[in-house]
């Protein structure tokens, strides 16, 4: 029996989780949201980590009800992220380690994610749609390793959507991406957008630029609404993403935040019902950032022996995904 | 590297050329093989994505097809070799194409020569060769869009004989004299090169000098290939 904990706050939630071989204890998270129009910066991001963690991990335990010697191992996100949220979560994670006497673990963000969605949803080897604020990969297990096979070639698809958000002030919360999603529903007409796949990847900031010069231009016309454009812009960028997925898939599932959004699921779906695919998605406790996928992550690599000697327990925003 | 399955149930012959088989499903279409006024005929069918909304899968099928058909002829005349376009039907958005036989691809060359414990040195003249086609596909302003090792076929390759190089699925394809998206046609292949074939970062830049050699305009283009590999994310870190 192994269980360890995990600390996540490479973005702007704060979350920590507990896991006993495969079964989560404990997941208990909070999210820093920032007023319409702006996005979270790292500094005010992480004084809102450090304000927030000591009670979260309080939750964790009393919900897992555990005391810190039943603990194994401590995992922590050592990137990819912003630097002082992530440097913060860290010094926690390395101080309780110390004080308990526990090993600490290392973990990429991105895997965390893979992880958790196996975890949860059983797949064996599936080719992984991996979207969020900050990551737009579409990988795959090959030769002994998680592998990139398509990715953004400049912004995240969830940082395309944040920043729309913020030009045409929609609210932060609980994010600017369910409320798109919401939006869009209502959307009816379809305003023609770029479309930039290029070969197994994409590009999605051409569109931001194309849709901040034009969206108060064509909303104080009464061209469109906003909700056509919110609508649109799911579509073309959505569209997009199955696009790539479908160039290397064989099996998949989705993982991150933006991945909640039930109109991509429904993409994702069909597109997997023409291939004979299988569609794995995760729900949204697991597939916003939270403790538990980290735990879980650095559960597999404790098991494997994979320790984080002290000196090596920095934290990096750069972090590419290959592991095993 | 492109999803491909065997036959995805269901599908029959296009109605434009009756007793086809089906050879596969890509992603972006499915492949027919068939006769056609007494020639074997490759038939790509770009069928309707029923998850993407109907307005932009009209506009993307259509404007790639056409795309296709204009960049292949434009190559063509340039002397680059490409599969012959017999005949394109527009209501239905297939393209009839030459089929290509007796070749094999050129990851498949790579990954033998490989296999048999040759070294990549041996490589050295098709990557110059290739290098030299991208270049004058490239001073014609065609962007293939989707550049692989499978995308390049070998015909009539023997020991000590080279064959034919001949440019396959320009599906992604398009006319553009901009140096960016030259740039990241390049970046596309190189990425494909290199996770496809381990190892082959010489071999790579071989292609890439004699690129540079070849071309008139090769200096923006590389310029733009070196900003495009810093512009993605979490690019120096090594995990």
């Amino acid at each position: 029996m192994t269980i360890v904990i995990g600390f996540e706050g490479s973005a702007n939630k704060i979350g920590i989780g507990i896991v006993k071989d495969g079964e989560v204890l404990s997941n208990p998270r909070r999210t820093y949201i920032t007023p319409p129009g702006q996005g979270f910066l790292p500094s005010e991001t992480a004084r809102h980590h450090r304000g927030a963690i000591l009670t979260v991990l309080r939750e964790a335990l009393d919900e897992a009800r555990l005391k810190p010697s039943d603990i194994d191992c401590v995992a922590y996100t050592k990137g990819p992220g912003m630097g002082a949220p992530l440097v913060t979560v860290a010094l926690v994670a390395r101080t309780v380690a110390q004080l308990w006497g526990k090993p600490l673990v290392g973990v990429n963000h991105c895997i965390g994610h893979i992880e958790m969605g196996r975890l949860i949803t059983g797949a064996n080897n599936p080719t992984v749609l991996y979207v969020s604020g900050g990551n737009t990969q579409v990988i795959a297990y090959s030769e002994r390793r998680y592998r990139i096979f398509g990715e953004t070639i400049d912004i995240a698809v969830g940082n395309c959507l944040d920043r729309f958000a913020r030009v045409i002030k929609i609210s932060n919360d609980p994010s600017p991406g369910y409320n798109i999603e919401q939006m869009a529903k209502k959307g009816k007409q379809y305003v023609e957008l770029p479309y930039t796949v290029k070969g197994m990847d994409v590009s999605f900031s051409g569109i931001l630029s194309f849709i901040e010069e034009a969206a108060h231009k064509m909303l104080s016309s009464g061209q469109c609404t906003a909700e056509d454009l919110c609508f649109s812009l799911q579509e073309t960028l959505f569209s997009m993403l199955v696009e790539i997925t479908e160039r290397a898939m064989a099996s998949l599932w989705l993982s991150g935040g933006p991945d909640c959004n039930l109109r991509l699921q429904e993409m994702m779906g069909v597109m997997c019902e023409e291939r004979g695919a299988r569609l794995f998605a995760t729900d949204e406790r697991f597939c916003i950032d939270n403790g538990a996928m980290i735990a879980q992550a650095g559960w597999e690599m404790f098991r494997v022996g994979q320790i984080t000697e002290l000196p090596d327990s920095w934290i990096t925003q750069r972090y590419r995904t290959t592991w095993r | 590297m492109a999803g491909m399955d065997g036959g995805s149930g269901g599908a029959v012959a296009p109605p434009s050329l009756p007793g086809a088989q089906l050879l596969k499903q890509g992603a972006e279409a499915r492949v027919y093989r068939g006769r056609f006024l007494g020639k074997s005929t490759i038939v790509k069918e770009r069928f309707p994505k029923r998850y993407r909304h109907p307005v932009l899968d009209e506009k993307l099928t259509k404007r790639r097809t056409a795309q296709e058909v204009r960049s292949i002829l434009r190559c063509r005349k340039a002397g680059i070799s490409a599969p012959v376009v017999y005949f394109v039907d527009y209501t239905t958005n297939c393209i009839f194409l030459e089929e290509i036989t007796d070749s094999i691809t050129i990851r498949e060359h790579i990954t033998s020569t490989q296999a048999s414990g040759r070294s990549t040195e041996t490589l050295y003249g098709l990557a110059d060769r290739i290098g030299q086609i991208l270049a004058k596909m490239h001073d014609e302003d065609v962007v293939h869009g989707d550049l692989t090792t499978s995308n390049m076929l070998l015909v009539g390759e023997e020991d000590g004989k080279p064959g034919k190089l001949v440019l396959i699925d320009f599906g992604l394809s398009y006319i553009s004299a901009l140096p960016e998206d030259k740039g990241v046609d390049m970046y596309v292949l190189e990425k494909a090169f290199l996770s496809t074939h381990p190892n082959t970062e010489a071999l790579f830049q071989r292609l890439l000098k004699s690129y540079i050699a070849a071309s008139k305009k090769a200096p923006a283009v590389i310029k733009k290939l070196d900003e495009v590999r810093l512009r993605g994310r979490k690019r120096s870190m090594v995990g």
